[in-house]
C-alpha cells in the first residue's frame, strides 16, 4: 500500500482500479496506469478498447463508477468538471477535430490561449503583445500562419488535426491528452505531426492515443495496449507487439 | 486582411443601420409636431405610437439575438422579461393616477379599491418613484433571468429542453398574474394611465418624446449588444453555440457565460417592455402568452439570426405586415401566415433577410476579379449557422 502511495505522489497522472459502465456495458475494468512527469506515452488498443472513454474520465466528462484517479500527484480527478481540470493544466484533442468552425485560426487559438477565462477578463480583454507573439509562434510551429485569417472551417482536415494541436500549445497545458492526431493525414503529415509531439515532449508530459504503427514506432516511446476497458501490455513498442496476447486481440477480431 | 475585411463591412452596415433609427428618431418626432396636420410629410400621431411600438419590439428581438445568435440559447420564453418590465412601468403609472381614479383613493388604484383592499400590497411600495420603478424595470426581469438561468445552466439544460421550460416559465407567470389575488391587475392590467413625469401620456408631445426615447433606446440596445459581441467575450459565445463541451475543455465556465449574456439580454427586454407600455397605454397578463414569445423569435429568424441588424429589422418588418394584414379581410389569417412566413423563411433564407443580402453580395465580391476566390469562399461560412444546428 505504501509503496503505491509513493507512486501515486510522484506521478503526473495515476489511475488505479478504474471501472466505467454505460447501462451495464463495462468500458473501463480495473484500469490501472501511471504517467511520470514529463513522459511521453503511447496507447493503442482495437476499436472500442476504451481509450476514449480513458480521456473522457480524466477530462471530466465521464464520471468513473469506482477508482483513483489523480493529478500531479494529489488532485482527485473525480471530483472537479471539465472547466476546473483544464484550469489546472489538463488540455485535450479530440479524436475527431473539434475547432471552432466559423471563427478564424487565430481566433482559435486566441480562444485557446491560458489567459483570464472569466466572463469580465473577455468582456474586457485587449489585446497584447506578449499574447499576440505567442499566437505567432505557434501559427509558425503548426504551419498555419498563412492561413491564419481563413475560416478554421474551410481547412482540411489535416490542417484541423494540427490547428487543434495548436490550441493545445496555446493553452500549454501541463499534461496534454491527444486523441488519435493523425488520423487522415498523409504520410508527410504524419511524420511531421511525430516531430511536433517529440518537440512539445520536451517541455509537457504528454499521452498519446493512435492506431498508425508506424506512426508509434517513430514516436519510439513506451507503449501500453488497452483492451476492453484494461491495460494487456506494457513497455516498447517491439515488446508489446510481439505480446501473444496483443496479437491474439489484434488478429483474432 | 478578411477578417479585416469584414469587420469594416459590418461596422458599415451598423453605422448604417444606427444613422437610419438616429434620423427617424429626430425626424419623426419633429415633423408630428411642427408640420401642420394634413399635410404629406405630417407624421399623424396614431403612426408615432405604432412605429414606437415597433421600435420597442426591435429592441426585445435584439436581446433574443444577443443570446440565440450569438449563444444559442434559443427562449421562447423572452415576452415574459418584457412584459415583467412593462409591468414595473405599468405600476409606476398607476401610482400616478392619485385622486383622478374612479373611486378617488389617493393611494389605491382603481382595481384594488374595487378588489376591497384595505391597504398598498408591499410589492406595490415605492412604485410611486419614477427612480424606482425604473430600477425594477432592469432589476425584475434581470433576477428573473439570473436566478432561473443559475439553475437551467448550471444543470446544463439545454437546446429543446430549455426552449421548452423558458415556455413554461412565461405560461407560469401568465396564469399568476391573471389572478385578480396575485395583486397586479388580473385580467384587466393595468390601464388608464394619466401621466408619466408630470406629463399627460396621451398627449402628442409626450407620445413624441416616448418615440425619440424608444430610438434613443433601441440604438443604445445595439451599440451594448455590437461592443458584447465584438469582444472576446463575443468570440466565447459563438465557441459555447458551436461546440459547448469544447469550450469547456479549454478551461471557460460556460454557464457563467450564459448566465451573464441571459441576464443581460432579460434586463434590455425589460427596457422594451417598460417603453411599450406607456405607448400602448395598457399592460395585461396577455403579454405573456407563450405565442407572444415565439413570434418575437419568429422576428429574429427572418431578419437574420445572430446580426443583429437582422433582428431589429425582422421584428419591424414582420409587424409591419402584422398591422397590414391584421387589419383587412385577411385578418383571421394572420397566424397562418405567420407560420407559412417561418416555414418559407426556414427553408429559402436559412440565414433570413441580411443573411441573404450578406450572401448575395459577397458572391457579387466574387464575380469581381479583384477578389480573391479564397477569401471569399472564407467569409461565406462567416453568417451564422443554419437552424438546423438547434439540436445539440
Ligand atoms: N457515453 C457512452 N455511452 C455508452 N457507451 C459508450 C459511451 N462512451 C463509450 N461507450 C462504449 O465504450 C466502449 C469504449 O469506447 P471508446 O472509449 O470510444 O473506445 P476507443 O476510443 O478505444 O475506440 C465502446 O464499446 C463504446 O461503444
Ligand atoms: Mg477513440
Amino acid at each position: 500500500m505504501n509503496v503505491m502511495d509513493n507512486r501515486a505522489t510522484s506521478a503526473m497522472l495515476y489511475l488505479d482500479g478504474v471501472h466505467v459502465s454505460f447501462d451495464g456495458f463495462h468500458a473501463i475494468n480495473n484500469l490501472s496506469l501511471t504517467l511520470a512527469p514529463g513522459e511521453m506515452r503511447a496507447i493503442i488498443g482495437p476499436n472500442g478498447a476504451g481509450k476514449t472513454t480513458m480521456m473522457d474520465i480524466i477530462t471530466g466528462k465521464t464520471k468513473p463508477d469506482l477508482g483513483t484517479v489523480l493529478f500531479d500527484g494529489v488532485t482527485d480527478l473525480t471530483r472537479l468538471d471539465e472547466t476546473r481540470i483544464a484550469e489546472l493544466g489538463i488540455g485535450r484533442k479530440f479524436q475527431k477535430p473539434t475547432v471552432f468552425e466559423s471563427q478564424t485560426v487565430q481566433d482559435n487559438l486566441l480562444l485557446a490561449l491560458n489567459v483570464d477565462h472569466s466572463v469580465k477578463g473577455t468582456l474586457f480583454w485587449r489585446g497584447s503583445k506578449p499574447e499576440s507573439e505567442r499566437i505567432d509562434k505557434v501559427l509558425e510551429t503548426i504551419r498555419l500562419t498563412d492561413a491564419r485569417n481563413r475560416l478554421a472551417g474551410s481547412l482540411s482536415h489535416g490542417q484541423k488535426q494540427w490547428l487543434e494541436i495548436g490550441m493545445l500549445l496555446a493553452q500549454d497545458p501541463k499534461l496534454l491528452l491527444v486523441d488519435e492526431p493523425v488520423a487522415g493525414m498523409t504520410d508527410v503529415e504524419t511524420h511531421l505531426t511525430a516531430e511536433l509531439l517529440k518537440e512539445i515532449n520536451k517541455t509537457h508530459t504528454v499521452m498519446v492515443v493512435e492506431h498508425d504503427m508506424t506512426f508509434v514506432r517513430e514516436l519510439g516511446v513506451k507503449v501500453t495496449c488497452l483492451h476492453e476497458g484494461t491495460v494487456l501490455a506494457e513497455g516498447t513498442i517491439d515488446q508489446v507487439s510481439s505480446n501473444e496476447r496483443v496479437i491474439e486481440v489484434y488478429l483474432g477480431r | 486582411m478578411t477578417s479585416h475585411m469584414l469587420t469594416r463591412s459590418l461596422d458599415r452596415g451598423a453605422a448604417m443601420f444606427l444613422m437610419v433609427v438616429a434620423a427617424c428618431g429626430i425626424l419623426i418626432p419633429l415633423s408630428n409636431l411642427l408640420l401642420p396636420a394634413g399635410s404629406v410629410l405630417q407624421v399623424p400621431t396614431y403612426l408615432v405610437a405604432l412605429w414606437g411600438k415597433y421600435v420597442c419590439y426591435a429592441i426585445l428581438a435584439l436581446s433574443i439575438d444577443l443570446i440565440w445568435g450569438y449563444c444559442g440559447i434559443l427562449s421562447l420564453g423572452h415576452g415574459a422579461f418584457f412584459a415583467l418590465g412593462g409591468y414595473a412601468m405599468g405600476m409606476y403609472l398607476m401610482r400616478q393616477i392619485g385622486t383622478r381614479g374612479v373611486y378617488g383613493n389617493p393611494i389605491l388604484p382603481d382595481f384594488m379599491v374595487f378588489l376591497n383592499y384595505s391597504k398598498l400590497p408591499w410589492t406595490w411600495y415605492g412604485f410611486d418613484m419614477f427612480w424606482f420603478a425604473a430600477l425594477m424595470v432592469l432589476l425584475v426581469p434581470g433576477l428573473l433571468a439570473f436566478c432561473f438561468g443559475w439553475l437551467a445552466f448550471r444543470s446544463r439544460v439545454t437546446g429543446v429542453y430549455l426552449s421548452i421550460i423558458t415556455q413554461a416559465m412565461t405560461y407560469a407567470l401568465l396564469l399568476a398574474f391573471f389572478r385578480n389575488d396575485f395583486g397586479f391587475g388580473g385580467n384587466n392590467g393595468l390601464t388608464d394611465f394619466k401621466d408619466i413625469l408630470g406629463f399627460n401620456v396621451q398627449a402628442e408631445g409626450t407620445r413624441a418624446a416616448l418615440f425619440a426615447l424608444s430610438c434613443l433606446a433601441l440604438i443604445v440596445a445595439f451599440l451594448i449588444c455590437r461592443s458584447v459581441v465584438s469582444s472576446k467575450l463575443g468570440k466565447v459565445l459563438i465557441a459555447i453555440r458551436d461546440a459547448e463541451s469544447r469550450s469547456r475543455f479549454l478551461g471557460y465556465r460556460v454557464e457563467s457565460y450564459k448566465l451573464f449574456v441571459f441576464t443581460l439580454s432579460a434586463c434590455m427586454a425589460g427596457v422594451a417592455g417598460a417603453l411599450y407600455v406607456p405607448q400602448v397605454g395598457i399592460i395585461n397578463p396577455g403579454e405573456f402568452a407563450p405565442g407572444n414569445s415565439i413570434e418575437a423569435v419568429i422576428w429574429v429568424a427572418v431578419g437574420g439570426r445572430g446580426t443583429l441588424v437582422g433582428a431589429a429589422l425582422g421584428a419591424i418588418v414582420v409587424n409591419y405586415a402584422k398591422t397590414f394584414f391584421t387589419s383587412g379581410v385577411l385578418a383571421p389569417y394572420w397566424l397562418f401566415m405567420l407560420g407559412a412566413l417561418f416555414i418559407l423563411v426556414t427553408l429559402l433564407l436559412p440565414k433570413g433577410i441580411v443573411g441573404a443580402f450578406n450572401a448575395w453580395r459577397e458572391s457579387a465580391r466574387e464575380r469581381r476579379p479583384a477578389a480573391a476566390a479564397a477569401s471569399a469562399a472564407a467569409e461565406d461560412g462567416i453568417t451564422e449557422p443554419d437552424m438546423a444546428e438547434e439540436r445539440s
